[in-house]
């Protein structure tokens, strides 16, 4: 009995995968790839929402850890749900233009911060009136 | 010439396109790619400039005091959904269905519309509470990032009404269809912008 069946269930997804495979090339979803990623995409902002608006974890630096980490996943979900992104596409390239994307934007974002942050505890400290008139 | 002609009896050669560059579109996706890139940058130097910048506030209001998170809820959701309606859109172009891609085109651009419309409410309502890009560098950053985006989101519109006279008038040719292509590239990543915007700008600024 099994034996029947097997052959039928392991020929049924590889056939389904190869028409695919066929059909449309790295660059295009599914109907289930899309709606995969919006149904993810959707309980991870709602998440990150309702820490903050209900106060949940009644702790600024926690949730905030907690939210960016929500929104990397998020972004990941996009990346391969939404852009199809896979590390085959145009031979690697697409996908080494991300990484070198990345970073720059991460020493851009962390050496932006780290460097002003250290720059504002080394000035001279402010009058209240002389800090109504900062930029 | 005598190098081009091969001796009689060999075979002519082959070429491989291992590397699989050219699917057709010419390198035009890629391409397209490397933009949206250095759109990322962009948006980067934007993101780091309000990170350094966002809590001078001159003495002025705070992200406390001005976002409605709500509002911004609303509007993460219809450009979530104008995302997948794009997904639904590029399915039927690949199905060769030209009034069902029209149809979720312009379900995607009305999501688009709304998600601009309540940002532009958004913003009349800051400045008419004198929360202007000239109050503070805290406001000054907001607006350079956030208008940056609706911009982005704007001309997406812009793009997406183009292309839909296009596809109405050729048909969904080759052309169109890497058109579209490229379109939907650029709609899901000002989407990925926006996971930035609202988790660093409004949700970490509505905590301060």
């Amino acid at each position: 009995m099994s034996q029947v069946t097997e052959p039928g269930l392991a020929g049924e997804p590889h056939g389904h995968g190869e028409a695919h495979g066929d059909h449309s090339h790295d660059a295009q979803g599914t109907f289930k790839s899309y709606v995969t990623g919006f149904v993810l995409s959707v309980i991870l902002t709602a998440i990150p929402f309702w820490l903050v608006m209900a106060n949940v974890l009644n702790d600024t630096l926690l949730t905030s850890i907690v939210i960016m980490a929500f929104a990397a996943v998020q972004i990941v979900v996009h990346m391969i749900y939404f852009l199809h992104m896979n590390t085959k596409s145009e031979g690697g390239w697409t996908f080494l233009a991300l990484l070198f994307t990345l970073t720059l934007v991460v020493i851009t974002l962390v050496g932006s911060i780290w460097v002003m942050y250290h720059m504002d505890q080394n000035m001279m400290p402010m009058s209240p009136h002389e800090a109504l008139q900062k930029p | 010439m005598h190098e081009t002609t091969p001796p009689p009896g060999a075979t002519a050669p082959v070429f491989y396109d291992e590397e699989g560059h050219a699917h057709g579109d010419g390198g035009t996706l890629f391409g397209f790619w490397l933009y949206l890139m250095s759109d990322c940058l962009i948006f980067a130097a934007l993101f780091a400039t309000f990170g350094v910048l966002g809590r001078n506030y001159a003495a002025g209001p705070s992200g406390a005091d001005l976002f409605d998170l709500r509002l911004v809820a609303v509007n993460t959701g219809l450009l979530l959904l104008s995302s997948i309606t794009y997904g639904f859109a590029m399915l039927e172009m690949q199905k060769d269905r030209i009034r069902p891609t029209l149809n979720w085109l312009a379900v995607t651009g009305l999501f688009g519309a709304g998600f601009i419309a309540i940002e532009l409410y958004e913003f009349s309502h800051l400045i008419r509470e004198g929360a202007t890009p000239q109050r503070s560098a805290f406001l000054s950053s907001f607006f350079a990032l956030v208008g940056t985006h609706g911009l982005h989101v704007t001309f997406g519109i812009v793009w997406l009404v183009t292309l839909m006279v296009q596809v109405r008038r050729r048909g969904l040719i080759v052309a169109n269809q890497r058109r579209l292509m490229c379109l939907s590239m650029f709609w899901h990543f000002l989407d990925v912008v926006w996971i930035g915007v609202f988790t660093f700008v409004y949700l970490m600024g509505a905590m301060r």
